[in-house]
């Protein structure tokens, strides 16, 4: 048990924290590879995601991004990257070393959470809208943008906040491979039998997965369009709309920590 | 001059090998000859904390999510403890379970078994319901006492969504085992780690092969498993 007192002692002592290579920084720069590998994933999923759900299609698509994430170690794909001749382990701005292998596998990973809960989401938009925006002669993109889109809100940003949680632990494996990131602390800790360290970086890594899952939903609620669905959702989970199917896809479907 | 030819003809020797201090191949089928043991060592390892993980899982899971169905308000309080778990990245969970459970193998199981957990409780939970109330009242009905509802008609058939779920837990399990190289236990994972250590790319990428082909069959086996369990269901197909 004297391993959890110099975890503390590490967590406790202000120089681990701050200066080149410290904490902070090693969170910062896990931070700044999150987000820009959250938005990257986003901007190359959900337009997809969602124009082929609005087509009513992409259901085979979903399910093979899901199972091909999931059936992938995320250490294997990083390590294959790290060890090919591009990307490699060069330094890539301030992503740190092996930078942009960390930012594609990253985002690789990011896919199938978004894309699968995206396309869902507005596949299971009910007909009766559907024909009721039709009825009242809306075109093709009045009928995504003003009534599938908001539906479909909740479960569109429910998969992007499983793919953060998803991104984050990517993050911290990438430590694995020598990359960047707070999972280099655990790594440093264990490499060298320094079980304190290691596990002081854990937490830190655990806590600050648990904030960033806690301000994402926050974040999920005050962006839903539809707020009226998503507290029905919340209080009594089965109901109509098939809601309950996609949550289950979609909270299986997190690829894994 | 002996010394040359004898240098020459060891080089000529490692020729064919297409892993050696000059040629550096992804794939190569003489590593896989040559290292077979390592590989099978490795393999066996893999799957043992594997299975032994989502065994842990299911026997942990299959009460949690009985108690949670007959009693609603302990399901929130299961289902986000869960979830809370699930949110914490393998490799900062086990080296959380390193003080309780030392550097061994059971620190992996029981970090994996948690992941899976929160999949295969949410599986149970949805395939339960899934069982009209029509049914459950014929049941009882009939007489069936409340175990015995539960073990002869809900969970034969719950077990289409219960298979699902335990086929997700358990390809998830499969490639989330590699971390498990931060404490020397991740089976193939550990390959992997040494591949990238040594910049050795056969060995890298066989283990990474092999643990893709691992989740697959492990995937191929629980339904060829649920398609023995359930023979109404391919009744049914048919007779469509």
């Amino acid at each position: 048990m004297t391993v959890l007192s110099d975890a503390w002692a590490y967590l406790t002592t202000a120089a681990n924290w701050t200066g080149e290579g410290g904490m902070l920084q090693l969170l910062v720069e896990q931070l700044l590879l999150t987000f820009t590998a959250l938005g990257l994933a986003m901007l190359i999923g959900l337009p997809i995601a969602l124009w082929l759900g609005h087509l009513g299609r992409g259901s085979l698509l979903a399910i093979n991004v899901s199972n091909v994430g999931r059936a992938v170690p995320t250490f294997a794909l990083l390590a294959i990257l790290v060890v090919a001749d591009w990307p490699g382990t060069r330094e890539f701005g301030p992503y740190g070393r092996a930078g942009l292998a960390t930012i594609i596998a990253l985002t690789l990973f990011a896919l199938p959470p978004i894309i699968t809960n995206a396309n869902v989401a507005v596949r299971e938009v009910s007909p009766a809208a559907r024909s009721a925006a039709d009825g009242m002669g809306m075109t093709g993109w009045q009928k995504f943008r003003r009534v599938e889109l908001p539906l479909s809100a909740s479960l569109v940003l429910l998969g992007v906040r499983l793919a953060l949680v998803q991104v984050w632990a990517t993050a911290t494996i990438a430590a694995l491979v020598a990359g960047p990131g707070l999972g280099r602390v655990i790594t440093d800790g264990f490499y060298r039998t320094n079980y304190g360290k290691g596990i002081a970086g854990a937490v830190v890594v655990a806590a600050v997965a648990l904030v960033l899952e806690a301000a994402a939903a926050l974040a999920q609620r005050v962006l839903d369009p539809v707020p009226d669905q998503g507290s029905s959702r919340s209080s009594k989970p089965r109901r109509g709309m098939s809601a309950v199917a996609p949550t289950v896809v979609a909270e299986t479907d997190a690829v894994g920590p | 001059m002996t010394l040359l030819v004898a240098a020459a003809s060891a080089g000529a020797a490692e020729d064919p090998s297409c892993y050696s201090r000059l040629t550096n191949e992804w794939f190569c089928w003489q590593y896989v000859v040559d290292r077979q043991d390592q590989l099978e060592a490795a393999t066996v390892e893999h799957l043992q904390i594997t299975v032994a993980a989502v065994l842990l899982g299911v026997l942990i899971a299959f009460p949690l999510a009985l108690v949670a169905r007959g009693v609603p308000r302990l399901e929130t309080a299961i289902l986000g403890t869960s979830t809370m778990l699930y949110t914490i990245p393998s490799l900062a969970l086990f080296p959380l379970l390193v003080p309780f459970t030392g550097l061994s193998a059971t620190t992996v199981v029981i970090g994996l078994a948690l992941y899976a957990l929160t999949i295969l409780v949410r599986s149970m939970l949805e395939g339960l319901r899934a069982v009209p109330a029509e049914v459950r009242e014929s049941a009882s009905g009939l007489g069936y006492g409340p175990t015995r509802r539960l073990l002869r008609v809900e969970l034969p058939l719950a077990l289409p969504v219960l298979m699902a779920g335990l086929r997700v837990a358990t390809v998830s399990t499969v490639a989330l085992t590699t971390v498990g190289t931060i404490v020397s236990y991740g089976g193939l994972g550990n390959l992997i780690s040494d591949g990238v250590l040594t910049n050795f790319r056969a060995e890298l990428m066989t283990a990474s092969v092999l643990c893709v082909v691992l989740a697959v069959l492990l995937d191929l086996v629980i339904v060829g498993t649920q398609w023995l369990l359930t023979p109404w269901t391919r009744g049914g197909v048919a007779a469509r």
